[in-house]
């Protein structure tokens, strides 16, 4: 399947349009919901550490360090990573799945057009460029998420909180995060289109391959990120 | 020319086609008929080359399908139109898009010129007034009428359809019918239908094959499915009491 995947597409223009579209289908249209939940994840990570740290021989700028790291290290290219197998996921083996039992795909090869380079290439190179920039995000807005956590419940003082998030910075871990993020982009996508690209039957059969789409998607990705992390960081 | 000699097709050590042979002209209406699970689909699938045989030639104007390379076959592949089933419109494409398709993929021309294209086969299925409007909006038989659009948008030499008929009221039908059969006569390309509707046969099957069990077990044409005194073509194609009458109303006729 990769193999006819990484041909080279057979029309740059169709292939460019093809592309835009994905990064909008893919990747802009889960802006919102990759937004709200690291706003709330990082005001409850926050929370729940300055819940945990009540010690006063602790000082409390750790829970601003403990949650920039948990943050950036495993929450954002993660857990985002999971939402995404989900959402984006179901959408591609759902889509793809539509297209082979309404014969869109064999119409598509009828035609000459090497389907599997047509529909799926714009979808791994959109995930690949799009999603280190939605876990960017993703971990900026955790972080501002944690800062408004402590403004709203005074658990610990915001001078605090900004201390510990510049605490011990260290670049490598944006590395770690954004390589883990592009491998995961590309288990992402290419797992979800393979099950929709292969289906047979009607709709039902559609409606599980989605499911049985993200369950191996999201433990691949659950698998990968404990082997990067040994080997990135271990 | 198509001509196919002893195709053979097996799924899992099951044969489906057992030795076709056949051949089908230019300018002709030719129809595959036949049972369910007789393997017309599997027949027309191997034409389109969308399933390989097992052994057996399907040969296009001297080309051997099943020897040629990926790029050679893909090039033949754009000298063939398809009208699927159900239209197999693409659906997150307006009905502008989806028969402007096959032009962005592979013709050299500016979108002015795409456009006019496509407005003369929208015109030539008469088609008014949908170019914006997405396939969900439109009926079963302009669904069909634009699937036939967008397959004789590159002027095939080659035109394939799975049960242009299937869904869709009589007098549709015969539009679709009369549709496919001018276009074949206009463009002289060579058409193949694979038909369950009995009506299509008689009015338009200028060829007919009759698959049964795999293999063809009768070939003629629209005028000669009366006189035939096959048992297996006159059980299948005569099932009905109205067909009957009609048969036997041909056949006094011309006594």
């Amino acid at each position: 399947m990769l193999r006819q995947v990484f041909r080279k597409p057979q029309k740059w223009s169709v292939f460019k349009e093809m592309l835009f579209r994905e990064i909008d289908d893919l990747g802009l249209k889960s802006l919102g919901i990759i937004m709200f939940i690291s706003f709330f994840v990082g005001g409850v990570v926050a929370i729940q550490t300055a819940l945990n740290v009540d010690s006063p021989f602790i000082p409390k700028y750790l829970i601003g360090f403990a949650t920039k790291r948990g943050i950036i290290l495993e929450f954002a290219p993660t857990f985002m990573s999971i939402i995404l197998a989900g959402k984006v996921g179901s959408y591609i083996t759902s889509s793809m799945g539509t297209m082979r039992v309404t014969e869109q795909i064999d119409a598509l090869e009828v035609m000459g057009i090497n389907s599997l380079n047509y529909l799926v290439l714009p979808k791994i190179l959109a995930a690949l460029f799009f999603y280190p920039l939605l876990i960017l995000l993703s971990m900026f807005l955790g972080i501002v998420g944690g800062y408004f956590a402590g403004l709203l419940t005074d658990l610990f003082f915001s001078v605090d909180y900004i201390y510990g998030i510049q605490l011990d910075f260290d670049p490598y871990y944006i590395k770690y995060a954004l390589t883990k993020t592009v491998v995961f982009a590309f288990v992402i996508t290419t797992i979800p289109a393979y099950h929709g690209f292969y289906v047979k039957g009607g709709s039902l059969e559609v409606g599980r391959a989605s499911t049985r789409a993200v369950v191996w998607t999201s433990i691949v990705i659950i698998l990968l990120n404990y082997f990067l992390t040994q080997m990135l960081l271990g | 020319m198509i001509e196919v000699k002893n195709l053979y097709k097996e799924f899992n050590g099951v044969p489906v086609l057992k030795g076709i042979s056949t051949t089908f002209e230019k300018g002709k209406t030719n129809m595959i008929i036949g049972q369910s699970g007789s393997g017309k689909t599997v027949f027309l699938k191997c034409l389109l080359g969308l399933h390989t045989p097992e052994k057996g030639k399907i040969c296009f104007d001297g080309r051997i399908h099943t020897e040629l390379g990926i790029k050679q076959r893909r090039q033949l592949r754009q000298e063939m139109g398809m009208v699927f089933q159900g239209g197999a419109l693409f659906d997150s494409l307006t009905i502008e898009e989806n028969i402007m398709f096959p032009l962005k993929m592979f013709a050299n021309k500016s979108t002015s010129e795409m456009l006019d294209r496509v407005n003369i086969v929208l015109n030539r299925v008469n088609l008014e007034n949908v170019n914006k409007k997405f396939p969900a909006q439109l009926s079963g038989g302009m669904q069909k009428r634009v699937a036939i659009a967008r397959a004789i948008v590159m002027n095939p030499k080659y035109l394939f359809c799975d049960e242009p008929n299937s869904g869709l009221d009589p007098r549709t039908a015969t539009v679709i019918d009369n549709l496919i059969q001018e276009i074949t006569k206009e463009y002289q390309i060579i058409t193949i239908i694979n038909s369950h509707d009995m009506n299509s046969v008689m009015e338009i099957g200028e060829k007919i094959i009759f698959l049964k069990d795999g293999k063809n077990a009768w070939e003629g044409s629209n005028d000669e499915i009366f006189k035939t005194e096959n048992e297996a073509v006159v059980d299948f194609v005569y099932s009905s009491n109205l067909f009957k009458q009609v048969r036997e109303a041909h056949l006094s006729k011309t006594k």
